[in-house]
């Protein structure tokens, strides 16, 4: 039961309760017990929108980070990755095998802003070795979701 | 100039659905519910093969009977989904969609005269390729009551000295019944003691969604009795590909193949081709569809309580029948009226059978968003039929 309430909200947060009960052939109450259970659990961590923000007028720029790092004794990667995502610019950071250590995504206002995290604030870290910074040209797809779809039923209205 | 056209093919009635679609196709803002057709796009992975087999060059006609390898594999699947055994040499056949099978199956089987049994309500091309083939159209009317199964009483009623195949298309469209494995016990039982053949239309046999599918052929004494026509359309959402498939004993098929190989030679090989990775990694895409298929059921059902609006529980297919006979008007005329006035297409349950009168076929090929609006304007015109009333 928790897998399929969580499938349905992944992709669609706003989902009425009573409603999910009922494609799902439950009760409200067991359903809305099993989201507050996930809640406390942090199962489920937040609710957050999709935004395609080209489509805004305001500026924002994406930049994927590559970073590698001298893992502390007794810590491995944990502390300096605590350092780098309580930057509350910072995204996201993973822990990633091959080539680099962390990868860090970073939305900032301007260029300006994000080479100057990285210049100041990234690499001047003491375990920080080295770093590597991707700017987002486009994005098309983005949590599954495919950002540009036109939705369309070619289907014909009626058919036997 | 001499008539053109043979007796036979006048007597045919056209479609009862084109009308719909004729005059639901001039209007704008039409929500239909009409369909008979997935509303996923077949999923990437079996496009992406079909579009391999283009670049590859891929491009010319395979056996008459079809790609080895998929006749393999459609042979391993009905063994794992349906308990059955078909040698893919000789008694598996691919055809130009579920369709082609049925008709050929029909033409192989049938002398002038002979009677072929035909459940009501029921898909609109049984009883035309009935009629094209020589034989003799005997319609069997399948009762609410019963959730539209067929009943041993109804069929020994129906059966005379010269019937020869029940056709038997479950899960069915347009009632969306299913065929639990008593009821077909209870058929088969009947088919074998009378010397029947059965033509088993499961082409929704993936969407059933309590208990699983059941093949008549998969019962004893019905495998030398039974076609099993199946297909790709609904279960992997790829009905333009047109491809389906029939297996049966090689006495029969070998027939069906010289009417496929004079008429179609073979089916489409890009289809073919990425039919062979449907069934090989499409396994859970099937899944995912039928859970979501299910959602809307009950959606559905939820809602036509909620309206009261009486409707027997189908588990099969993406198809509820309602009842509207409250209304104390024709199916058709309802469904013109709820067309014209709402903009909602649905499809009268007569188009399926005289005995579909007092029905509506409703499709839940459509998201829930779209189910939601359509269901809004329906409610909205039994609301105001029941305040007229």
């Amino acid at each position: 039961m928790r897998e399929q309430i969580l499938t349905f909200l992944e992709k669609n947060s706003k989902i009425d309760l009573a409603e999910l009960a009922v494609l799902l052939g439950s009760s409200e109450d067991v359903i809305l017990k099993e989201v507050q259970a996930m809640e406390q659990e942090h199962v489920i961590c937040g609710y957050h929108t999709l935004i395609d923000w080209e489509k805004t007028n305001s500026e924002k720029v994406t930049a994927l980070i590559e970073v590698r790092v001298t893992p502390q004794r007794g810590q491995g990667f944990d502390s300096i990755a605590e350092r780098i995502y309580n930057y509350p610019e910072v995204q996201s950071v993973y822990l990633i095998s091959g080539a680099y250590d962390l990868l860090v995504i970073l939305q900032g206002k301007t260029l300006r802003e994000v080479s100057g995290f990285v210049t100041d604030k990234l690499s001047t870290l003491d375990s920080v070795l080295s770093t590597a910074t991707h700017f987002i040209l486009k994005k098309y797809k983005d949590y599954g979701t495919i950002l540009d779809k036109k939705e369309k039923d070619e289907r014909m209205l009626v058919t036997p | 100039m001499r008539n053109p056209l043979s007796q036979k093919v006048l007597t045919i009635e056209p479609s009862g659905i084109r009308r719909f679609f004729d005059i639901a196709n001039e209007m704008e803002d039409v929500i239909s519910l009409g369909v008979g057709e997935p509303d996923f796009d077949t999923p990437w992975h079996i496009r992406d093969e079909g579009i391999y087999s283009l670049e590859k060059g891929r491009t010319f006609y395979t056996s008459n009977s079809g790609l080895m390898e998929l006749r393999k594999e459609i042979c391993r699947y009905l063994k794992r989904r349906c308990n059955l055994d078909y040698d893919p040499a000789h008694e598996t056949l691919v055809t130009v969609g579920g369709s082609e099978g049925i008709d050929i199956a029909l033409r192989a089987m049938l002398d002038e005269g002979d009677e072929v049994l035909i459940p009501q309500p029921c898909y609109v091309s049984y009883l035309p390729c009935v009629q094209l083939a020589g034989g003799v159209p005997v319609i069997i009317e399948l009762q609410e009551k019963d959730e539209f199964r067929l009943t041993k009483e109804e069929l020994l009623e129906a059966i005379t000295d010269k019937t020869k195949i029940l056709v038997l298309p479950f899960p069915n469209n347009p009632t969306g019944a299913v065929m639990r494995r008593e009821d077909l016990e209870a058929v088969a039982e009947v088919v074998i003691e009378k010397d029947l053949f059965v033509i088993s239309d499961e082409i929704y046999s993936e969407l059933t969604f309590q208990g699983d599918h059941v093949s008549i052929a998969s019962l004893p004494g019905m495998w030398e009795r039974t076609l099993t026509i199946n297909g790709f359309s609904k279960s992997y959402a790829m009905t333009g590909w047109r491809l389906g498939y029939v297996c049966g004993p090689r006495q029969i098929i070998d027939q069906m193949m010289k009417i496929h190989q004079f008429a179609i030679m073979c089916a489409p090989t890009t289809s073919q081709y990425a039919a062979v990775e449907a069934l090989r990694n499409g396994d859970e895409d099937v899944a995912r569809m039928r859970e979501s298929y299910n959602q809307r059921r009950r959606f559905l059902m939820h809602e036509f309580q909620r309206m009261q609006l009486p409707c027997f529980e189908p588990f099969g297919a993406f198809y509820v029948f309602p009842c509207i006979k409250e209304f104390g008007m024709t199916s058709d005329d309802f469904a013109m009226r709820l067309l014209e006035e709402e903009h909602v297409a649905v499809v009268p349950g007569t188009a399926f059978g005289a005995c579909g009168e007092g029905f509506l076929r409703i499709s839940y090929a459509y998201s829930i968003d779209a189910l939601k609006i359509a269901l809004a304007r329906l409610e909205k015109f039994i609301t105001r039929l029941r305040n007229a009333a």
